[in-house]
């Protein structure tokens, strides 16, 4: 059998996204996302924990007793989120100092031992990396996203501080997109702004699904003379 | 024989939503007129642009949910809220202030709530709140009365402190209660006699007092028309005073000022009257009113004595709107005819 990798991928960014309709990991969602930078390199180490440990539950999955599963998931992510906290140590120092209490807390991130739970310790090892990876780049584009709006709000500015992730090639990409004299609007920097920019974002996806679902009932057209004589539910 | 066959109430007063706002808006002209009087025609310029901010949004949402316009707008209740937050902003800030908080108030603190009779929190407060820890540098200038700066800005002046470059430094002054705040070192009986703004007034600083007069009288208006109830006001005053009194110290250098200066300086009448008197965001019955009022009272006096703002009544509305719904559960009156009060929270027996 071969897996849904359209599905799995169709979930992870949108169906099922962990940010939007999970509402899983909210914590960092909403604490990190002041900047485009900050964001991204948040979304980076998540989407790689999460990557690596659905992979690593998967190959394991087979050998967990079920009375530690939680434990043993707990235990490979927080190895993981060790190995990524000393590579941004290593190799982005001042974005680690930036994102401080936020990277070890990748730990407690129910999204990850969500999926770990809910799909790497009955899926295989392929489609649970794919998973993995897919949850996290749906996790991470909403962090992007977020990160985008409120910074363009609160500093009136776009990448800004890029070099803290990418080095100094990126110290001049930050885009003064509202004019160099914004008095900047607090509140989207404070977390209040993070609550309202999430709500909206979930408003306007669940108003995309609404528009979509309009559109595909309008085209199908109910088949006259069907035999069935009792439904209930909804009837396509 | 027809029947009558409509249900209670069968006595109307035919007091619609809109005659009710109608008079609230009237109510706040004495105060208004005195805070032109004192700080010149910027408190104009603010509610202007906030009325017709307000009005703006509320077509545009109402037509955004397929509601007729015409209808929603002509209850007022968009206008009391630009009102109120016209009055509450400072004079001569920048025209986008007002703008950005009255959209604020109608379309985030009203209208993403359900609208008209929905929203948890006071629009107009969630405005000025959002304003206020936004752009907290524009926000705290306000001017000085026109005695103490010899002359409020002309109309020209005006215009171009709210819509040009033109900067505001020149014409502010601190509040009163930022004086008597910010004060630690002379008598406050010294202070009285050495800042301009308390020594030209009588007991609370030129200007503020006769516009927080020009509230009372307006809220007693809003009384005597049985707008309004005394519970939350009377509340809320009382608690004021009992606390201020309390910590008052006889004036010495660390005391955080009078019972009369917390009763007519900063917003405590307009938010007794016009703002807590709120019956969507406040609470329901009387005895809830009185506990809600002497919350607004109690936080009031605390984020002005130890908190960072130089006014504090829009942050303890907010806070104790919280609180309203669990203040109504436990207020529910008793029903004629059952023992004990029934309580959403109470756990139905089997």
């Amino acid at each position: 059998m071969t897996a849904p990798y359209g599905e799995i991928t169709r979930n992870g960014l949108w169906n099922n996204n962990p940010a939007l309709v999970q509402l899983l990991g909210l914590c960092p969602l909403l604490a990190v996302t002041g900047s485009v930078v900050n964001a991204i390199g948040l979304g980076l180490a998540t989407t790689g924990v999460l990557t690596c440990s659905n992979l690593a539950v998967s190959l394991v999955r087979r050998q967990m007793p079920d009375t530690v599963r939680l434990p043993v998931s707990v235990m490979i992510i927080a190895t993981f989120v060790t190995c990524v906290e000393l590579l941004m140590k290593a190799f982005t120092y001042e974005l680690y100092l930036v994102l401080g209490i936020f990277i070890p807390l990748i730990v407690t991130n129910c999204a990850i031992l969500g999926r770990a739970d809910a799909f790497a310790s009955k899926n295989p090892v392929l489609p649970s990396l794919v998973d993995g990876f897919m949850m996290g780049a749906g996790f991470t584009a909403v962090l992007i996203t977020i990160g985008a709006v409120r910074e363009i709000l609160g500093q009136g500015t776009l990448f800004a501080d890029m070099d803290l992730l990418l080095g100094p090639v990126a110290k001049d990409w930050a885009i003064p997109v509202l004019g160099a004299d914004y008095p900047g609007f607090l509140v989207a920097v404070l977390p209040p702004g993070a609550f309202l920019v999430a709500g909206l974002l979930i408003a306007a996806k669940n108003a995309i699904d609404a528009g979509i679902e309009r559109r595909r009932s309008q085209r199908v057209r109910i088949v006259t003379g069907t035999k069935r004589v009792r439904v209930t539910g909804k009837i396509t | 024989m027809a029947l009558m066959r409509a249900s209670s109430p069968h006595a109307r007063s035919g007091d619609s939503t809109g005659k009710v706002m109608l008079q609230v808006a009237a109510a706040t002209v004495p105060g208004v007129l005195a805070l032109v009087l004192y700080f010149g025609i910027g408190v104009l310029i603010n509610i202007a642009l906030c009325t017709a901010t307000a009005l703006a949004c509320e077509s545009v949402v109402m037509k955004l949910r397929g509601r007729p316009v015409g209808f929603y707008l002509r209850d007022y209740s968009a206008f009391v809220t630009a009102l109120l937050l016209g009055i509450a902003l400072p004079p001569y800030c920048a025209w986008w202030l007002p703008i950005i908080g009255s959209a604020v108030a109608i379309v985030l603190a009203k209208h993403l709530y359900g609208g008209m009779g929905y929203n948890p929190f006071n629009p107009a407060m969630v405005g000025y709140v959002v304003l206020l820890i936004s752009f907290p540098v524009d926000m705290t200038r306000w001017v000085g009365p026109a005695e103490v700066i010899q002359g409020a800005p002309s109309i020209g002046e005006a215009f171009a402190l709210v819509f040009g470059n033109y900067n505001v430094d020149g014409f502010t002054r601190a509040t009163p209660l930022e004086i008597v705040r910010l004060n630690e070192s002379v008598l406050l009986s010294r202070l009285y006699e050495m800042e301009p703004v308390l020594n030209q007034g009588t007991i609370a600083g030129l200007g503020w007092e006769t516009a927080s007069f020009g509230f009372l009288v307006g809220g007693l208006f809003l009384l005597f028309r049985r707008i309004i109830t005394w519970h939350a006001p009377v509340a809320m005053l009382v608690t004021l005073s009992f606390i201020s009194l309390l910590f008052y110290d006889s004036g010495s250098s660390l005391s955080e000022g009078s019972p009369a200066l917390h009763l007519f300086s900063g917003a405590t009448m307009l938010g007794a009257f016009f703002i807590i008197t709120d019956p969507i965001s406040g609470a329901t019955s009387n005895k809830g009113r009185l506990i809600f009022g002497a919350g607004v009272g109690l936080l009031t006096y605390v984020i002005r004595a130890w908190g960072a703002y130089p006014d504090a009544v829009a942050f303890a509305v907010l806070l104790m709107n919280f609180a309203a719904p669990t203040i109504d559960n436990y207020t529910v009156p008793r029903t004629y005819g059952h023992k004990r009060p029934r309580r959403a929270t109470d756990v139905e027996e089997q």
